[in-house]
């Protein structure tokens, strides 16, 4: 009987071990999603109001003495409130527009950073009287939030309330349209000459080790290379998107001729052997029948590569790619900036109104990285063959 | 670039259209009038011709381009042109002498692409001659005027005199630069350790939940979700590491009175090991997963509970692919720039205090390479030095690991 009850004690014991242990192994996923969460819900949190943005209204005279000296135009309580970055636009104005010259007209116009901080209920650095004049103001109605559309239509900027994405978006798509057009035909080919035509050699086999070790070389050990090949020894303009590109392409080749591998394995080989019995060179069996067959699964793995070169900062940076860009790029052998480097540059600055618009930028990163990897899922889902 | 595409459009395609036109006419007309069946389809022949006029004059052109753009020689721009049209005429004139009905147009085109594709993949091989040889080359100039073994054994890391000189300012009176880079690989041993822990515990057990206790709905739900840990960006995880957790850390630190530094490691540490979770994760899984069935069913027909199971016999055979993946983990986490750039510090420090501001390898290099100093400035070469370095410990790391995971491989799959 003392023999039994050990046993049954024994066996209790074994079974709070077992849910322990499955307790222990759900908790570590509640715990790796519920940082995702947290993650996520911070950013938003950080980033949502920097959506709006303050504007008060205000008389604006235009006329000759306000287009040599444009703090003139405002009413000397308003100047501390209307943004600077406005002030400065009035001369471009009046000479795009003459009809305004010699008028003083009522309008709504980008406010202060500190004020649009103190609207949000921020902290802000307004004085007491300065305060109690915003809230005279709004009272009256000539403070109000709007849809914060210069976000996307300025570029980078000194003053937080005129700062902008879209250099850094035109940037973004400069690099990405060179990283493709470098990193896919050379990634498809090597993959196709690895997967369909290379004999098991000594020399296949190195460039097999190789991309294995290339796709597992830290980012910022590319960007070295870009900084002492590309610009050092070939002239590639410091900080041109040229540079970030090819950097980035390097960085993203050996993932593509990974998933491309992948995509052109998965064809089964008696279409291969089919097309070869019908009298097809070994070209025209990749060209006509197994490319096509593996397109979505290069696509996806292209797209998915793509998204992480969006992401990628550290090499950018070494290439020099988080220069100050206030107007957007036209060329790629001139200064420009990208996405996650815009994000670090305002990151690192010590304005607090740069918080929220760092975090907007994240916002607008991850979506466009959700929207592709989205992208890519339904290909894969819509396309791929199951053989 | 758009002049560049724009003299493709214009220039190059309807080049080639037309040699591929006239080299399929030849082919045509030839196997009309001689009534003899040619080797290959008109086609080939075209393409025959496109190769023989397009491959020498973009080859002469290339060159001409390399020469300018390394200073070297600029060749003119109508000499250029000139030339790449001559070879170009004369690659199509040679063509067209060729064609006749027993040439292999096919096969010739059949080996231009494989060579076309062996040239595409000796760029990676380029790619790693190109790594290795730069930052051999910069590191052996840094390692001429510092010596290896102070470098690697020295404590003091104090390379602001060299920041004067690459300043082009006098630093005769100045303290000699210093370069030991040991507080730096220990800042660098502090985070990752720090990144292991997290990522480790919670990467593994998630392994084993979605390899065993998880249906395969779920698991279908759950490992996207942990791989999007992985897919965001790391300027966005330092971001949040910077502006949420460090004055998180600093306050939970204050409130059982220790103090904290705004720049501590324990915070890039953590958001870290978030992000290297599911490296751990995916290939522990995919590890445990590859275990043959029969030792499962064995085992729990001995009468072990699953959990048992897992930590007597499933645990020990994954091992090694338990191992390969903390290891790639590791090598990432070590090569990590972002994170540590905007949430840890720039002042090397040797300390065994987590929340002590401590510095890394990576931001030293971005350091280095992000200011004004010129490029032979003793500051830029460190960095050099240190991803010499930093590329010796990855490369080594992941070796490790794929050894380790072949023996896995070859013991059960």
């Amino acid at each position: 009987m003392d023999k039994e009850t050990r046993r049954l004690k024994r066996i209790k014991r074994r079974y709070r071990g077992e849910i322990s242990f499955r307790l222990l192994s759900i908790s570590a996923i509640v715990l790796a999603a519920s940082f995702l969460v947290f993650f996520l819900s911070d950013m938003v949190r950080t980033g949502y109001t920097a959506f709006e943005q303050t504007v008060v209204q205000t008389e604006i005279t235009y006329d000759a003495d306000t287009v040599e000296i444009p703090q003139l135009s405002v009413s000397e309580e308003m100047s501390d409130l209307v943004s600077r970055g406005f002030l400065r636009l009035i001369p471009q104005m009046v000479e795009e527009n003459p009809k305004l010259m010699n008028t003083t007209q009522t309008q709504w116009v980008l406010a202060e950073a500190e004020v649009d901080q103190y609207i949000k209920g921020k902290p802000n650095k307004l004085s007491e009287e300065e305060i109690a004049h915003i809230d005279s103001l709004k009272k009256e109605g000539k403070v109000k939030l709007v849809f914060n559309k210069w976000f996307f239509t300025n570029g980078d900027s000194k003053l937080p309330e005129m700062a902008g994405l879209l250099s850094a978006v035109i940037g973004t798509i400069y690099v990405l349209i060179l990283t493709m057009m470098f990193s896919v035909p050379i990634g498809v080919m090597t993959a196709i000459y690895l997967e369909e035509f290379a004999p098991d050699n000594w020399f296949t086999r190195i460039i097999e080790v190789n991309i294995n070790n290339l796709a597992a070389i830290p980012s910022i050990i590319f960007g070295l290379l870009g900084l002492a090949i590309f610009i050092n020894l070939f002239g590639v303009p410091r900080s041109s998107a040229l540079a970030g590109g090819l950097t980035l392409s390097l960085m993203s080749l050996p993932v593509i001729i990974i998933s491309t591998r992948a995509a052109l394995s998965s064809v089964p080989d008696t279409i291969r052997q089919a097309a070869q019995g019908v009298g097809a060179s070994p070209w025209q069996v990749v060209w006509h029948h197994i490319l096509p067959l593996s397109l979505p699964g290069i696509m996806t793995g292209t797209i998915i590569s793509m998204a992480h070169a969006i992401g990628e900062t550290a090499p950018l940076l070494i290439v020099g790619m988080l220069a100050y860009i206030p107007t957007a790029p036209t060329g790629v052998t001139q200064a420009a900036t990208v996405l996650p480097a815009q994000i670090y540059t305002w990151s690192g600055d010590s304005l607090r109104a740069y918080t929220e618009r760092t975090a907007l930028g994240i916002i607008v990163l991850l979506s466009v990285l959700l929207l592709l990897n989205a992208v890519a899922v339904v290909l894969r889902n819509k396309y791929e063959r199951k053989w | 670039m758009l002049k560049v595409l724009l003299y493709f459009l214009i220039g190059v395609l309807p080049l080639c259209y037309a040699a591929f036109y006239i080299g399929r006419k030849k082919a045509r007309t030839g196997e009309l009038e001689s009534g003899e069946r040619f080797h290959s389809r008109p086609a080939h022949y075209g393409w025959y011709s496109v190769i023989w006029m397009a491959v020498p004059s973009l080859a002469v052109s290339f060159i001409f381009t390399i020469l300018g753009s390394s200073k070297i020689f600029k060749v003119p721009f109508t000499m250029h042109i000139t030339t790449i049209l001559l070879v170009a005429a004369l690659g199509l004139w040679y063509a067209q002498k060729k064609i006749t009905h027993n040439l292999r147009a096919r096969n010739f085109i059949e080996k231009t692409i494989k060579v076309m594709l062996i040239t595409a993949s000796l760029v990676s091989i380029l790619t790693t001659i190109g790594i290795v040889f730069s930052i051999l080359f910069e590191s052996m100039k840094f390692f001429s005027q510092v010596n290896f073994f102070s470098f690697i054994t020295g404590t003091e890391w104090d390379p602001d005199t060299a920041f004067l000189e690459g300043a082009g300012r006098d630093a005769s009176n100045a303290a000699q630069a210093q370069f030991g880079s040991v507080p730096i690989f220990a800042g660098t041993f502090m985070i990752t350790t720090i990144a292991l822990l997290v990522a480790v515990p919670v990467g593994l057990f998630s392994a084993i939940f979605m390899s065993e206790y998880a249906s395969n709905r779920i698991r279908g739900w759950v490992k996207p979700i942990l791989e999007i840990l992985a897919g965001i960006p790391t300027v966005v995880y330092g971001f949040f590491a910077a502006i949420t957790v460090s004055p998180l850390v600093v306050k939970l630190a204050e409130s059982v009175g220790l103090q904290a530094d705004y720049t501590n490691a324990l915070s890039p540490g953590i958001v870290m090991g978030i992000m290297i979770i599911p490296f751990v994760s995916s290939l522990s899984d995919d590890v445990i997963n590859a275990i043959p069935q029969n030792m499962r069913e064995g085992s729990l027909a001995l009468g072990m509970t699953r959990s048992e199971t897992m930590k007597h016999v499933l645990l020990p055979a994954a091992m090694p692919g338990i191992v390969s993946a903390v290891l790639l983990a590791l090598s990432r986490a070590i090569g990590e720039t972002m994170i540590v750039v905007m949430a840890a510090g720039l002042q090397p420090r040797l300390s065994w205090n987590p929340l002590d501001g401590m510095t890394t390898v990576t931001v030293r290099i971005v350091d280095a390479l992000t200011g004004d100093q010129s490029f032979d400035s003793l500051e830029t070469l460190s960095a050099f030095g240190l991803g010499f370095v930093l590329l010796v410990i990855t490369l080594m790391l992941n070796i490790v690991s794929s050894i380790v995971i072949r023996k896995f491989r070859k013991q059960y799959v």
